[in-house]
């Protein structure tokens, strides 16, 4: 049988070379990411902004009435409801914001998911409550203070882990990288305005630990051939490390897109944003381990010598199994 | 490389088997098979977003206790100076501020009063509740301390979550969880419940109910005006009473509280026909009732429910049984819950619904089936992508895949974890991301074969060389993992369970498996070649 080979062995392809584009191109990605953040701002589900969410089925029809339904729970004194299909053609889901000045009221969230439920229940005796969530606003506020707590203190402890197993640079490289990667995610969603919830911020921190494996492996190489070559230019050496771990990177990431793309597909529609989420981050992930992590270490001034210190126990080991020592 | 002692290969193997075989009760479950009920079923248990169900938040009014307390300990110091022989007179009481504050007439009996005060500021733990302060030698203020407050609403938020659990088994749902959260929340979960408007209800109710005399004295324009006589309390009537809208003054202390209640019954008054609820008092509170009637015949006593006033009738005969009627415009339904609520005692302190998820079991179900559909399909295809690559060593690739998520299932089961919806996302980017560590091995073995190695020092390199790179790349994900499960609630927690746990298997049967594998076949046909 002849097996499958992706990556033809021994590329050597320049991808350093295009370093200075490729650094500028992804400088304007996350600042335009900011930009679209500031600008267009994040479409907060109820996790995050608060209010109510209910999601119906309408048993006896083909498709949900949705201008109906938005003029109906529009009328309700809530200010317009975010009204779109979830699902099937005949199922919805219905958001309605907390008014301004009831952030602080406990109970309005309830009061208003529970009145938006009788509205609909009476105008629609079809319509089957599959799910609703209602969030105050107190709590909401918690959730956002996490959530950017979670994602600042996972970045910076991953970072701390790289620059204790590697050096310094390694730790800033990976820091810009997930930087990177964050920002990018965090661009899409406010430029396609998909729903920011609980769940992508799950999806987001699973980025922070998912994308740097590619990141770590490349590094891993750098270490390994910086010690093997130490007169090579460290540009030619980056390169040349990318290139010997390129084939496991197509693979990997084949293997996690084959895997993610069937749930992207056929799972369930409330995991779509989040499985989107993590497709595109690792994608991202993977691009910066090459076109961020790497130009930065050349930057820094990594060379050769920055190994030869910490030429612990272990490190000797590996040279007399390779018979360097 | 290739010697593996036969207690290593027997422990590998019986970990796999062990914690695989754990999987199968949950596999006989979604399968809707019958685990034989002989056998141990540890199960995986599913997130109400997959079996359907309701979430509440409940958080308490913190500020309450603080003023309940106050309250308390205005009337303790009443009836300790009332008391006291011979009696010390005080005035101008006043409960601002969180503060308790009065005047000593005659200054000489600071010294006695602060004797009888003292041993009631501390509580039942050796921490100090109150700050006695005394001003001008004359002015006693007592101010409640951080902690006395703090440990006011942990008790409090002690009673109160036993008292949600009393009401919520007064329903009849099955198997709820109650928890603490915090300082200051409960969190209610109950599998299967879809419509939890009544648990809602019942749950908002307080239930602290109250007997107070009216203040006949209180003029009726500074009654509705909201303006307090003296030593008097306004509450307004409950909505649904025929003087709704108005208000009644009522003697703010000397009254009865419900918590001295044994039974409540939902009835009917033979003689109007009217739902009401029937009350019976324990010992103490049907002699402390049986003495406010009998002192109080022909003057008229309000019952208040949650600062609401039921009712006012007049006291028509001394009630010494220890029994009562609340009439107060009841459905039979509100007359059924109120019952409940005053049987499973009243809340200590009001509680809000602040967050709230509701499930259908449809969609739970259509979650699973759509979930477990796409994991089938991806595991499918990752196989094929490991064995067209990697051929032989594809196939102990996907043999590591299938331990994998058997053995992930397992200990789930084993730990008692829950799986949820985004848990399905957790499995699947298990799947895809598993077999980083055969294609970080199997691809050094390649490149190693490539340099000139031999067969079995290529493997060797492989093995030894990825293993590093594997080890710091799981080391990121343990990390991201821990802040996924610290930040998590609820469904997010699931998807760190599952992406932390399989970390675990993944390099287990990843690297560990597939090593024996691996080491078995080479030992046995030693090839001069392979493909890879």
């Amino acid at each position: 049988m002849k097996l499958l080979k992706l990556v033809p062995d021994n590329t050597n392809i320049k991808f350093l070379k295009l370093r200075i584009p490729f650094f500028v191109l992804s400088l304007v990605l996350i600042f335009g990411s900011w930009a679209a953040v500031l600008v267009n701002g994040l479409n907060f589900g109820v996790d995050f902004a608060g209010g109510q969410e209910v999601r119906m089925t309408f048993q006896s029809r083909e498709t949900a009435p949705i201008p109906s339904l938005r003029e109906l729970v529009g009328g309700l004194g809530y200010g317009d409801p975010v009204v779109q299909e979830f699902g099937a053609p005949n199922q919805v889901s219905i958001r309605v914001a907390l008014p301004a000045g009831t952030e602080n009221t406990p109970g309005a969230a309830t009061a208003i998911g529970d009145k938006v439920i009788a509205a609909i229940a009476t105008e629609y005796p079809d319509a089957r409550k599959d799910g609703n969530d209602t969030v105050s606003g107190k709590v909401a506020g918690e959730f956002r203070n996490s959530a950017i707590l979670a994602l600042v203190l996972a970045m910076a402890a991953v970072s701390l882990y790289i620059w204790v197993r590697f050096e310094w640079q390694f730790g800033v490289g990976a820091m810009f990288a997930l930087v990177h990667d964050v920002s990018i995610t965090l661009g899409l969603f406010a430029l396609t305005q998909m729903e920011f919830s609980l769940q992508i911020v799950a999806a987001i921190l699973a980025i922070i630990g998912y994308s740097l494996n590619d990141t770590v492996v490349v590094y891993d190489r750098i270490r390994e051939n910086l010690k093997k070559f130490r007169k090579m230019p460290l540009a030619e050496l980056l390169d040349l490390s990318v290139n010997e771990t390129l084939s496991r990177t197509v693979m990997t990431s084949l293997s996690l897109f084959v895997a993610l793309i069937p749930l992207l597909i056929f799972g369930p529609a409330s995991l779509f944003g989040m499985v989107a989420a993590i497709t595109v981050g690792l994608f991202i992930g993977t691009y910066s381990s090459v076109y961020m992590a790497g130009p930065l270490l050349i930057w820094m001034g990594v060379t050769s010598n920055s190994f030869v210190p910490q030429d612990n126990a272990a490190d000797r080991q590996d040279k007399i199994a390779r018979g360097e020592a | 490389m290739l010697d593996f002692p036969l207690w290593k290969k027997l422990s590998i193997w019986g970990l796999t088997l062990a914690a695989s075989l754990l999987a199968l009760p949950s596999l006989f479950n979604v399968a809707g098979l019958d685990w034989p009920a002989a056998l141990p079923s540890p199960q995986v248990n599913l997130g109400l977003d997959l079996a359907g169900g309701s979430h509440l938040l409940l958080e308490a009014k913190a500020d309450d206790v603080r003023a309940q307390r106050l309250d308390n300990m205005e009337e303790t110091v009443r009836q300790l100076m009332r008391n006291a022989k011979p009696r010390i007179r005080i005035g101008d009481v006043s409960t601002g501020d969180g503060k308790l504050s009065f005047i000593l007439e005659n200054a000489a009996d600071i010294d006695r009063a602060r004797g009888l005060i003292e041993p009631v500021m501390q509580g039942q733990t050796t921490t100090r509740e109150w700050d006695l302060t005394v001003v001008d030698g004359q002015r006693v203020v007592l101010a409640q301390t951080d902690a006395g407050v703090d440990q006011a609403i942990d008790d409090a938020m002690d009673s109160a979550t036993e008292v949600v659990r009393r009401r919520i088994d007064e329903l009849g749902t099955r198997e709820p969880t109650i928890i603490r959260q915090g300082a200051t929340r409960i969190v209610v979960q109950v599998p299967g419940l879809q419509d939890p408007q009544a648990l809602k209800s019942l749950l908002g109710q307080t239930a602290q109910l109250e007997f107070k005399l009216v203040d006949l004295n209180a003029l009726p324009e500074n009654v509705q005006a909201g303006i307090a006589p003296a030593g008097s309390q306004i509450f307004p009537f409950a909505p649904g009473t025929p003087s709704e809208g108005q208000s009644l003054a009522v003697r703010r202390l000397g009254g009865i509280r419900g918590e001295s209640l044994t039974g409540a019954q939902a009835g009917v008054d033979p003689q109007n026909n009217q739902s009401v609820v029937n009350i019976t008092f324990d010992a103490q509170g049907g002699a402390k009732f049986a003495k406010l009637t009998t002192e109080n015949i022909g003057k008229p006593f309000a019952i208040i429910l949650d600062g609401k006033v039921l009712s006012a009738p007049n006291i028509e005969t001394a009630i010494i049984g220890g029994r009562a009627q609340i009439s107060g415009s009841f459905t039979p339904e509100s007359a059924n819950q109120l019952a409940i609520a005053l049987r499973s005692g009243a809340l200590p302190v009001p509680l809000e619904v602040v967050e709230e998820r509701t499930v259908g079991p449809d969609l739970g179900a259509d979650s699973i089936r759509k979930g477990l559909l796409a994991m089938a399909i991806g595991s499918f295809a990752v196989i094929a992508l490991m064995i067209a690559t990697y051929g032989r060593f594809g196939i102990y690739a996907t043999i590591a895949l299938v331990c994998n998520v058997l053995m992930l299932l397992g200990l789930m089961a084993l730990g008692g974890f829950t799986l949820t919806l985004p848990g399905i996302a957790g499995f699947v980017i298990t799947i895809g991301a598993a077999v980083d560590a055969n294609v970080l091995i199997n691809e050094r073995i390649r490149e190693e074969r490539i340099r000139g190695r031999k067969v079995i020092a290529a493997v060797e390199t492989g093995y030894k060389e990825a293993g590093r790179a594997i080890y710091d790349a799981n080391a990121t994900n343990f990390i991201s993992g821990v802040a996924l499960f610290a930040f998590g609630s609820g469904p997010v927690k699931g998807f760190a369970v599952v992406l932390v746990i399989g970390l675990f298997t993944s390099v287990f049967t990843g690297v560990t498996l597939t090593r024996l594998l691996v080491a078995g076949w080479l030992r046995k046909t030693r090839p001069n070649d392979i493909q890879i």
